[in-house]
C-alpha cells in the first residue's frame, strides 16, 4: 500500500488548544524519507506539543485531541497511543530519560523486544517463558550502538553512566527497531558535551543516509545548520519560517525564533583586574559528588571579577560550587576574605555572604509547590532575618515586604507569571531559572556561584539571564563565578575562564583566548 | 500572539481554575460534604431532633479538634501523617493520671494535667522525632508501629505503675489502673462548662464555649507559628528538603521540632477529649483515636504534606457530622446500627485515598 510519490510524513493544518489556550495554529510540515528536519523555537513555542501529537501521547487525547490530519506515506493516521506510533515506525527520544537504572545498556536497548531461545518450560507454556538470549541481545545492541558511531559498552549499567551515554542508549534503543522510519529527537544534545554532540550529529547523518528520517529539536542552532536539510522555525504556535538549511544562518534563525533582533552578544568587554585582591582562595579541594568528582582544585578568585568555570561534562566543574556550599561531602581548605570557610555546612557559607544558584533547579533550587514570593524571599528571611516584622510577642513574615521584593525582581528579570503568588512549578524552565537568580540576588551576597544558568532555557531567556548576572556584577561589585558547559556563553560574560579537566584546574585563560586553546585544556587531563 | 494575548490566556486559565469547583475544593471533600448535607436533610425526615444533632456535632468537634490540630506540624515538616499520635496520647494519659494521683481536683486539675504531660510529651516526642529522622521516606509505616508498640508497652505499665488513688485503681486488688476512669470531680467538663450556653438543657445539651475557645487559642497559636521564621522554615522543609538544606536550614532539627510539637498537641488533645467525654480511657483506647484523627484532617482537604487550620476545622466538622448523624439516620431508616461500619469505611477509605495522592517532590 506504500505510495512512493507521497512524502514519508505530512502534517496538515494541525491545530491544538489546551482549554481554550491555542498552542498550535495551522501547522503544515512535510518530510521526505531520509530527510532531517530541524525544529526550532523558544520554549513554549509548541514544538513539544506538536511532537506529542505526532507520537500519539495520552496527554493530547485527554485534553480534547487535535484538529488537522497526519499522513504517513500518504495514509491518514491518527495514533491513539504511542504504541501505535511505534508500530507505524515512529521512534521518539524524550528530553527526560526513560531507562531502567539497574539494567545494562544492552538490556535497556532491547527491553521487551529481546531475542529469545525456547526452553522446555516455554515449549509447554508458550513463548512468554522463553529464555533471554543474552549473546544475541548484546550483539543487536552493539549493532544499534555502532549505527551511531560512538563507543558505549553494552554491559555498562545505566546508573553508572554519565548523562551523555544515557542519551546515546536512548537513541540506540530506537535505532534497534527494524521498522523505524522516522526518529524524533527532542533536545538530545542539551545534556551532551560538545564532543558527544558532534558524535550525535554524525550519527544523525548516518541514519539519514540509511533512509531514516529525523525530526531534530534543539536549542543549539549551529547543530541544526550542520545536520538538517530543512529548518522549521516555530513561534507562539505558528510556523513562522520554513526554509532549506543552506539558505539560513544562526542570526537569521534567531531573529525568526524570537521575532526580534537579538544582538549577537559580542564578546563582553573583558576586564583585566590586576590590582584586585583575592577574595576566595581554594586549596586542595576535593568533592565527592557522583559523576562530577573534584580531585584536587587550587583556584584563586579575584574580587569583583566574573570567573567562568568550563570543562566537559563529568570532569568535576559542577562539583566545585556544590562542594564549597556544603551540598556534597568535601575536603581541603577554602578561604573567603582571608577567613577559612568550614566545608560541609551550607549555613556557614550563606552566613559568610556566599550564595549559590544550583544547576538542579527543580530539585534543589526551588520550592515548586510554593509561591514565587516564598521562593524569592525564603533565603534572605532565614539567613539574614529580612522580611520579618515584630507583632507583639511574635516575629512574623512581613508579607508586604516579601510581595514588594518579589514584584521588583519579576519586573527586573522579566519573569513571565500571573503574579507573585503563582506557584513556581507552573513557570517555564527559563522563568524558573530567573526565580532562582532572584532568590540569590535577594540575599545580596558578596560572592555568587551560578551553576549552569542557561541549561535547557531558550535563547531569549538565556540572554536575559546572562545580562542580569553581568549587571549584578557591575552594579554591586559582586564577585560571580559562572559554571557552564557552554563555552560560548562563558566567553560572552566572563573575564577569565578556568577549565576543569579530570577534577583539576587545567588552566585559566582570559575570555578572549581562542576556542582551540580552551578546547585543548578541556581534554588535557580527561579521566 | 503578542504579549497582551499571552496575558489574556493566562488570565483565562486563572479564571477557569477558580471556577472548577471540585479541583479547588477537592473531590473527596465534596463527596463527604454532600453526604453530610444529605444526612442533615434526612435527619428531620426520619424523625430525629435536628437541634440535638447539631449540638452533638458541635460538642464532638470540641472534643476532637485539638487532636486533629496535632497532625499539622508534622505534615508541614514533611513527616507525613502522624500515625504515631498514640505516643502523644500516652503522654496526655500520664499527665492526667498523675494529676489525679497527686490529688488535683476540679477544673484546675486540667491545667495541672497538661503541665505534667508536657515533660513526657517532650521526651517521647524527642525520641520519636529522632527515630523518624533516621527513616526518612518511610515515616508513616514506622509511625504506625511506634504507635502500636507504645500502646502495648503502656498496657503493661498501667498495671505495674504504683498508682494508689482509689478513684483510678481496681477496687479489689487496690493496684493497677482501671480501663475507664470517670473524671467527675476532676477535670471532666473543665473547659466545656466554662461559659457554656444552653441549647437544650433538658437533654443536657450545652454549647461548649470554653472548649471551643481553647481550641481557637491553640489554632491561632499554630497559625501564628506557621507565619514566623521558624514556621516558614518548617514548611519549606516539608515542601523540598533539598531546597531547605541548601538554604542553610537544619532539616533534622526542624523535623524534630515538628514531631515534638505534634506529640505535645496530641497530649493536650486527649486531655481536651477526656474533659468533654467525661472519662479517661486507658489500655487499648489510644489506638481508637489514630484513624479518625488522620481521616478527619484528610477529609478537611489536607494532603500528605500540606495542611492548614481551615483543613483542621472543616475536616473535624465533616468527620464528626458523619459519625454522629449516620447512626441516627441509618438506624431510623433500616433499623440496623451501621454507624461503626460507616466510620471504618470513611476513615480507612480517606487514608487510602490520600496515600494514593501522595506526589513525590519535583514531579509535575
Amino acid at each position: 500500500m506504500e505510495n512512493n510519490n507521497a512524502p514519508l510524513l505530512e502534517m496538515r493544518n494541525i491545530k491544538k488548544d489546551f482549554f481554550g489556550n491555542q498552542v498550535l495554529s495551522d501547522i503544515n510540515i512535510t518530510l521526505g524519507p531520509g530527510e532531517v528536519l530541524g525544529l526550532v523555537g523558544e520554549n513554549g513555542a509548541g514544538k513539544s506539543t506538536l511532537m506529542k501529537i505526532l507520537f500519539g501521547m495520552d496527554v493530547i487525547r485527554e485534553t480534547g485531541g487535535y484538529e488537522g490530519e497526519i499522513r504517513l506515506n500518504g495514509q491518514v493516521v491518527k495514533f491513539a497511543t504511542p504504541f501505535e506510533a511505534l508500530a507505524a515506525g515512529i521512534g521518539m527520544v524524550h528530553q527526560e530519560f526513560s531507562l531502567i537504572p539497574g539494567f545494562t545498556a544492552a538490556e535497556n536497548i532491547l527491553l521487551n523486544r529481546e531475542p529469545t531461545k525456547p526452553n522446555i518450560v516455554s515449549q509447554v507454556f508458550g513463548p512468554r517463558l522463553d529464555t533471554l538470549d543474552y549473546k544475541a541481545i548484546s550483539q543487536r545492541a552493539d549493532q544499534a550502538i555502532d549505527k551511531m558511531g560512538v563507543k558505549i559498552s553494552g554491559d555498562m549499567v545505566i546508573s553508572d553512566m554519565p548523562v551523555g551515554h544515557k542519551q546515546f542508549t536512548e537513541i540506540a534503543r530506537e535505532l534497534s527497531k527494524d521498522q523505524l522510519k522516522l526518529l524524533i529527537l527532542d533536545e538530545p544534545t542539551a545534556v551532551l558535551t560538545e564532543k558527544e554532540a558532534e558524535a550525535l550529529l554524525t550519527s544523525i547523518r548516518n541514519m539519514s543516509a540509511q533512509g531514516i528520517s529525523v525530526i531534530f529539536i534543539t536549542h543549539r542552532l549551529h547543530e541544526i545548520l550542520s545536520v538538517c536539510n530543512t529548518v522549521v522555525v516555530m513561534r507562539d504556535g505558528y510556523v513562522v519560517k520554513e526554509a532549506p538549511a543552506k539558505e539560513l544562518d544562526v542570526q537569521e534563525i534567531t531573529r525568526w525564533m524570537v521575532g526580534r533582533n537579538v544582538e549577537s552578544a559580542a564578546a563582553a568587554e573583558v576586564r583585566e583586574l590586576p590590582d584586585a585582591k583575592t577574595i576566595m582562595s581554594i586549596r586542595k579541594l576535593w568533592v565527592d559528588m557522583p559523576g562530577e568528582t573534584v580531585r584536587n582544585i587550587d583556584l584563586d578568585i579575584k574580587e569583583g571579577e566574573i570567573l567562568g568555570i568550563g570543562g566537559l561534562a563529568g570532569q568535576g566543574k559542577l562539583g566545585i560550587p556544590n562542594g564549597i556550599m556544603g551540598l556534597y561531602e568535601a575536603g581541603g581548605t577554602v578561604e573567603f576574605e582571608g577567613k577559612p570557610i568550614p566545608l560541609n555546612s551550607p549555613r556557614k557559607c550563606l552566613d559568610a555572604s556566599l550564595a549559590f544558584v544550583s544547576e538542579d533547579r527543580r530539585g534543589v533550587g526551588l520550592l515548586l509547590d510554593e509561591s514565587l514570593e516564598w521562593n524569592v524571599a525564603f533565603g534572605a528571611m532565614q539567613i539574614q532575618n529580612k522580611f520579618l516584622k515584630k507583632f507583639g510577642l511574635f516575629t512574623w513574615r512581613d508579607e508586604r515586604a516579601i510581595r514588594a521584593v518579589t514584584d521588583k525582581y519579576i519586573d527586573e528579570l522579566k519573569i513571565k507569571c500571573t503574579g507573585s503568588r503563582q506557584k513556581a512549578k507552573e513557570l517555564s524552565g527559563g522563568n524558573q531559572q530567573k526565580v532562582c537568580l532572584a532568590k540569590a540576588f535577594a540575599l545580596q551576597p558578596k560572592f555568587l556561584f551560578v551553576s549552569e544558568p542557561t541549561r535547557g532555557i531558550d535563547v531569549g531567556a538565556k540572554a536575559l539571564v546572562l545580562e542580569a548576572l553581568k549587571r549584578f556584577n557591575r552594579e554591586f561589585g559582586v564577585t560571580v563565578v559562572v559554571i557552564s558547559s557552554e563555552l560560548e556563553e562563558l566567553r560572552q560574560c566572563c573575564d577569565r575562564i578556568a577549565i576543569v579537566s579530570g577534577g583539576r584546574v587545567a588552566g585559566i585563560l582570559p575570555a578572549t583566548e581562542s576556542s582551540e586553546a580552551f578546547g585543548t585544556l578541556m581534554v588535557s587531563q580527561v579521566v | 500572539m503578542d504579549k497582551t494575548d499571552m496575558e489574556k490566556t493566562l488570565e483565562n486559565r486563572d479564571l477557569m481554575e477558580r471556577f472548577s469547583f471540585a479541583s479547588r475544593f477537592g473531590l473527596p471533600r465534596t463527596i463527604i460534604a454532600g453526604f453530610v448535607l444529605l444526612l442533615f436533610i434526612m435527619a428531620p425526615i426520619v424523625g430525629a431532633d435536628l437541634t440535638m444533632q447539631v449540638g452533638n456535632v458541635i460538642n464532638r468537634f470540641s472534643w476532637n479538634a485539638v487532636l486533629v490540630l496535632a497532625m499539622v506540624p508534622m505534615i508541614h515538616s514533611g513527616c507525613s501523617l502522624n500515625f504515631g499520635i498514640p505516643l502523644g496520647i500516652i503522654a496526655g494519659l500520664l499527665g492526667g493520671t498523675l494529676a489525679i494521683q497527686l490529688g488535683a481536683t476540679g477544673p484546675v486539675s486540667f491545667f495541672i494535667a497538661i503541665l505534667l504531660a508536657t515533660p513526657f510529651a517532650l521526651l517521647l516526642g524527642g525520641g520519636y522525632g529522632w527515630l523518624l529522622n533516621r527513616i526518612k521516606g518511610g515515616e508513616m509505616m514506622i509511625a504506625t508501629y511506634v504507635g502500636l508498640a507504645s500502646i502495648a508497652f503502656m498496657c503493661m505499665m498501667w498495671l505495674l505503675l504504683p498508682y494508689t488513688s482509689p478513684t483510678m485503681v481496681w477496687g479489689l486488688s487496690g493496684k493497677g489502673l482501671r480501663t475507664t476512669i470517670s473524671l467527675d470531680g476532676f477535670y471532666g467538663g473543665a473547659l466545656a462548662n466554662f461559659l457554656a450556653i444552653p441549647i437544650d438543657p433538658a437533654n443536657g445539651l450545652y454549647f461548649p464555649t470554653g472548649a471551643i475557645l481553647f481550641f481557637a487559642l491553640l489554632a491561632f497559636g499554630m497559625w501564628a507559628f506557621l507565619h514566623t521564621k521558624t514556621g516558614t522554615a518548617m514548611t519549606a522543609v516539608g515542601s523540598n528538603p533539598l531546597f531547605a538544606r541548601a538554604s542553610g536550614i537544619n532539616v533534622d532539627k526542624m523535623r524534630l521540632l515538628s514531631v515534638i510539637m505534634s506529640t505535645w498537641l496530641g497530649a493536650v488533645g486527649i486531655l481536651v477529649y477526656q474533659q468533654g467525654f467525661g472519662f479517661m480511657q486507658l489500655y487499648m483506647a489510644p489506638n481508637n483515636m489514630t484513624l479518625p484523627t488522620v481521616a478527619a484532617i484528610l477529609i478537611g482537604g489536607a494532603a500528605v504534606n500540606k495542611a492548614t487550620i481551615p483543613h483542621v476545622i472543616i475536616g473535624t466538622i465533616l468527620y464528626q457530622s458523619v459519625v454522629t448523624l449516620t447512626p441516627t439516620v441509618m438506624t431510623a431508616m433500616i433499623h440496623m446500627d451501621v454507624s461503626e461500619v460507616v466510620r471504618i469505611i470513611i476513615s480507612n477509605g480517606m487514608i487510602v485515598y490520600a496515600l494514593t495522592r501522595k506526589v513525590k517532590g519535583g514531579s509535575r
